[in-house]
């Protein structure tokens, strides 16, 4: 992990909502932090050149934007590395995690329209052999306000 | 918050922005230049979409991994349907929790419909965050289990498609 000073530790914390609607919002980000607006351009990119942050801008609500569910699949292990290339591949997958569970491959499909996401799933169904849990959406409890980050 | 359809001017902003805003000192302008509309029309639209709900936030988005929260535990909750949006409620309340979902039950295979995501740098942190969230339910959890990401076999984030 890259060390990160106390003013980095806080455009990760404190920055990751709220990102004002205005003209100059990195200079509305600088008065906050009492440095310039250059530095807070040179510091998020250098933040974004090192991974630790993947972007700055709008996080969307996927299933919002269209059609998404979280499909689990019991994958036997000889055929993860199989079963998991032939997923990724759907252009329409955009996660694809393998947990420790005898549901071990958990995949999101999304796609504008319900049936679409059905025909990837009937397709991955047919081409594996493999049955597919379907789990989408049902209730949104959360109130997204970023992430907690504990810095020791 | 209602959801509301994308027009072809939000679809346009939503394609521009999903990899994340420039970094320039104007860069709703940029945005705006890229769409095609004044970048007034960009921040009103921005913020529109702010208060339908389909965007969260707009912001930092840090990365968990490369922070060392390597521990990523989707945890997995049986609650009685009559329950569910109390114990969605109380999970989702909780700061720690980066994700509280209710999704099918799906017997016999499946009787966990309350997903909550927790990070944590080591395995012991990420247990003891579970056992929190099994404080908070109390009795309305019939039963849990956590599954730890083993490997991120793939992960681009949502992608419209042009």
């Amino acid at each position: 992990m890259p060390i990160l000073d106390s003013i980095d530790r806080r455009l990760l914390s404190e920055f990751q909502r709220d990102l004002p609607l205005e003209p100059r919002p990195y200079a509305a980000m600088a008065d906050r932090l009492g440095i310039g607006e250059a530095e807070v351009i040179a510091r998020l990119a250098r933040l974004s050149g090192q991974g630790v942050v993947s972007r700055v801008g709008p996080v969307f609500a996927a299933n919002r934007a269209g059609c998404s569910t979280l499909a689990a699949m019991a994958v036997p292990p000889e055929r993860l590395e199989e079963v998991a290339c032939l997923i990724n591949a759907y252009p329409q997958v955009n996660h694809n995690y393998e947990r420790s569970h005898h549901f071990n491959l958990w995949f999101v499909v999304a796609a504008p329209r319900r049936d679409e996401v059905d025909a990837v799933l009937d397709d991955i169904r047919d081409r594996t052999g493999i049955e597919v849990l379907d789990l989408p959406l049902v209730a949104d409890y959360h109130i997204d306000l970023g992430f907690d980050l504990q810095w020791n | 918050m209602t959801d509301s359809p994308l027009d072809p001017v939000d679809r346009r902003i939503v394609l521009a922005t999903q990899a994340g805003l420039p970094l320039v000192e104007r860069p709703y302008h940029a945005i705006a230049e890229a769409v095609g509309i004044p970048a007034s029309e960009v921040m009103e639209r921005l913020a529109r979409m702010q208060r339908t709900g389909l965007i969260r936030r707009i912001g930092a988005v840090p990365d968990h991994y490369a922070l060392g929260y390597a521990f990523n535990g989707m945890t997995v909750w049986d609650v009685a349907d009559d329950d569910i949006a109390e114990a969605g409620a109380r999970v989702a309340a909780l700061p720690f929790v980066s994700h509280c979902y209710q999704r099918p039950r799906l017997l016999p295979d499946w009787p966990y419909c309350l997903f909550a995501m927790v990070h944590a740098r080591d395995a012991g942190a990420a247990h003891a965050l579970v056992a929190e969230i099994a404080a908070a339910l109390g009795p309305l959890s019939r039963g849990h289990r956590v599954l730890f990401s083993t490997r991120i076999l793939k992960k681009t984030g949502l992608r419209l498609a042009g």
